[in-house]
């Protein structure tokens, strides 16, 4: 339950934003994270995003993921 | 060989040769207990090393009377059960969400709470009741959506505020009768929202070294590698080893927002009682959004299922190879407590991953 899985973050208005995550996009919630930015990885725990995080760890991150629990689908 | 796997060999080594007297490492998170079977790190430890599994599976702590009360929420007319999907096969004394579903009820499926603002919106005759499951990474998600419900107005809404907090519970974890934790592998993701320097409790209270660790192989070997290491030196501190998600200080928006839509109050938690302070109710100026007086619901403490030892299982105090109904009458399609269950728990992680 506090898996947490990282996307990039397209689009934002106020605390509504839209993710993308392998061609997949996804509307999210900024309420806990107002300070991202349009280009950021956020991640994301039911729906909200919670944190920043560099490119490569997003990256080992879905990596990691996709070996131990075979889902990093949004 | 590439370079993670010299680094996990160089790891094993270090554990192996540090480890020469027993040493038990508590996880506390429940993706923790599933990340360490699918990686093979238990297999990697010497025998010295006893990895324990502790409470930190939400759906699992979850009490028998606070699931029965979902269900009976489920049987009113007009309610809308909102729930993750982790729940709905939990058994209460009278059934599981997923039998009431089958049988009429409007329980409704949320990958994210904040799905309900909208589902209220279109369907306003209708009562939306959100199950308020979830630890530090989780609540401040419900009391977003809490706020957002009171700032738009929206008055067909309610909280089963069943929150509970794994910094409350590091009191009774550090003093579970008959388990002696050397260490603790702390949950990363609970840690990103309340911050590392919350746990230094830890090492100044009970002298109980504490490790803040990612998901990948590396992150745990290197944790129990420290943990080990400072087991040696009579050193206990917190270190915070997921430093590229968590910061020492957490996610302070995160938790103002909890401290503006909740206050503290006690928790039942499976296996452990009545902790007092642990749980999260609504604060008074979000009171309206309360399920239980809304709906007048009556919780009741009930026993557990007979024979289960979900309730031992958490605490670490048993494995679930020791209960008389693991893989038996308990599997995970007829799942007889939490722990077999919930994706996280982890009667289910033993039973994915038994010899």
């Amino acid at each position: 339950m506090c898996l947490a899985i990282p996307a990039r973050l397209v689009e934002k208005k106020d605390n509504a934003g839209v993710v993308e995550l392998g061609g997949v996009r996804r509307d999210i919630r900024l309420d806990l994270l107002p300070d991202a930015k349009i280009g950021d990885f956020v991640l994301l725990h039911t729906g909200f995003a919670i944190e920043i995080v560099e490119e490569q760890t997003a990256k080992d991150m879905l990596e990691t993921i996709d070996q131990a629990f075979g889902d990093c689908t949004l | 060989m590439n370079d993670k796997v010299i680094l996990a060999k160089e790891l094993q080594a270090k554990i192996a040769a540090n480890a020469k007297e027993q040493i038990t490492i508590m996880e506390v998170c429940g993706t923790h207990t599933h990340a360490l079977f699918a990686h093979g790190i238990r297999s990697m430890l010497p025998p010295t090393v006893n990895l324990i599994s502790g409470p930190g599976c939400p759906v699992c702590v979850t009490s028998q009377g606070d699931i029965d009360a979902m269900v009976s929420l489920s049987e009113k007319s007009d309610v809308a059960v909102c729930t993750f999907g982790d729940m709905m096969r939990v058994p209460g004394t009278k059934g599981t969400l997923q039998q009431a579903r089958s049988e009429g009820a409007d329980i409704r499926l949320m990958y994210s709470p904040f799905d309900v603002i909208s589902w209220a919106k279109k369907e306003s005759q209708k009562q939306f009741v959100l199950v308020g499951i979830g630890f530090e990474t989780t609540t401040p998600s419900f009391a977003a959506t809490i706020k957002a419900a009171k700032s738009e107005g929206i008055k067909n809404i309610s909280l089963l505020s069943l929150h509970k907090s794994v910094i409350a519970a590091l009191d009774p974890l550090a003093n579970i009768p008959g388990v002696s934790v050397d260490g603790l592998m702390l949950p990363g993701h609970v840690t990103s929202i309340v911050g590392a320097d919350a746990f230094k409790v830890l090492p100044e209270k009970y002298g109980i070294p504490g490790v803040v660790t990612g998901f990948e192989a590396l992150d745990m070997l290197a944790s129990i590698e420290a943990l080990v290491r400072m087991k040696i030196s009579g050193k206990p501190k917190i270190i915070n080893q997921y430093t590229r998600v968590v910061k020492s200080f957490g996610n302070p928006v995160a938790m103002k927002m909890i401290d503006e839509v909740f206050s503290p109050c006690d928790s039942n938690w499976r296996g452990m009682g009545v902790l007092p302070g642990s749980g999260l109710m609504l604060a008074d100026k979000y009171k309206e959004f309360d399920a239980v007086s809304r709906f007048d619901l009556k919780i009741i403490d009930v026993p557990e299922p007979d024979g289960c030892i979900c309730g031992q299982v958490i605490t670490g105090s048993m494995r679930p190879t020791q209960c008389p109904l693991f893989a038996t009458s308990c599997t995970p399609t007829s799942p007889v407590g939490p722990c077999m269950v919930s994706g996280e728990g982890t009667c289910s992680a033993y039973y994915k991953y038994r010899e």
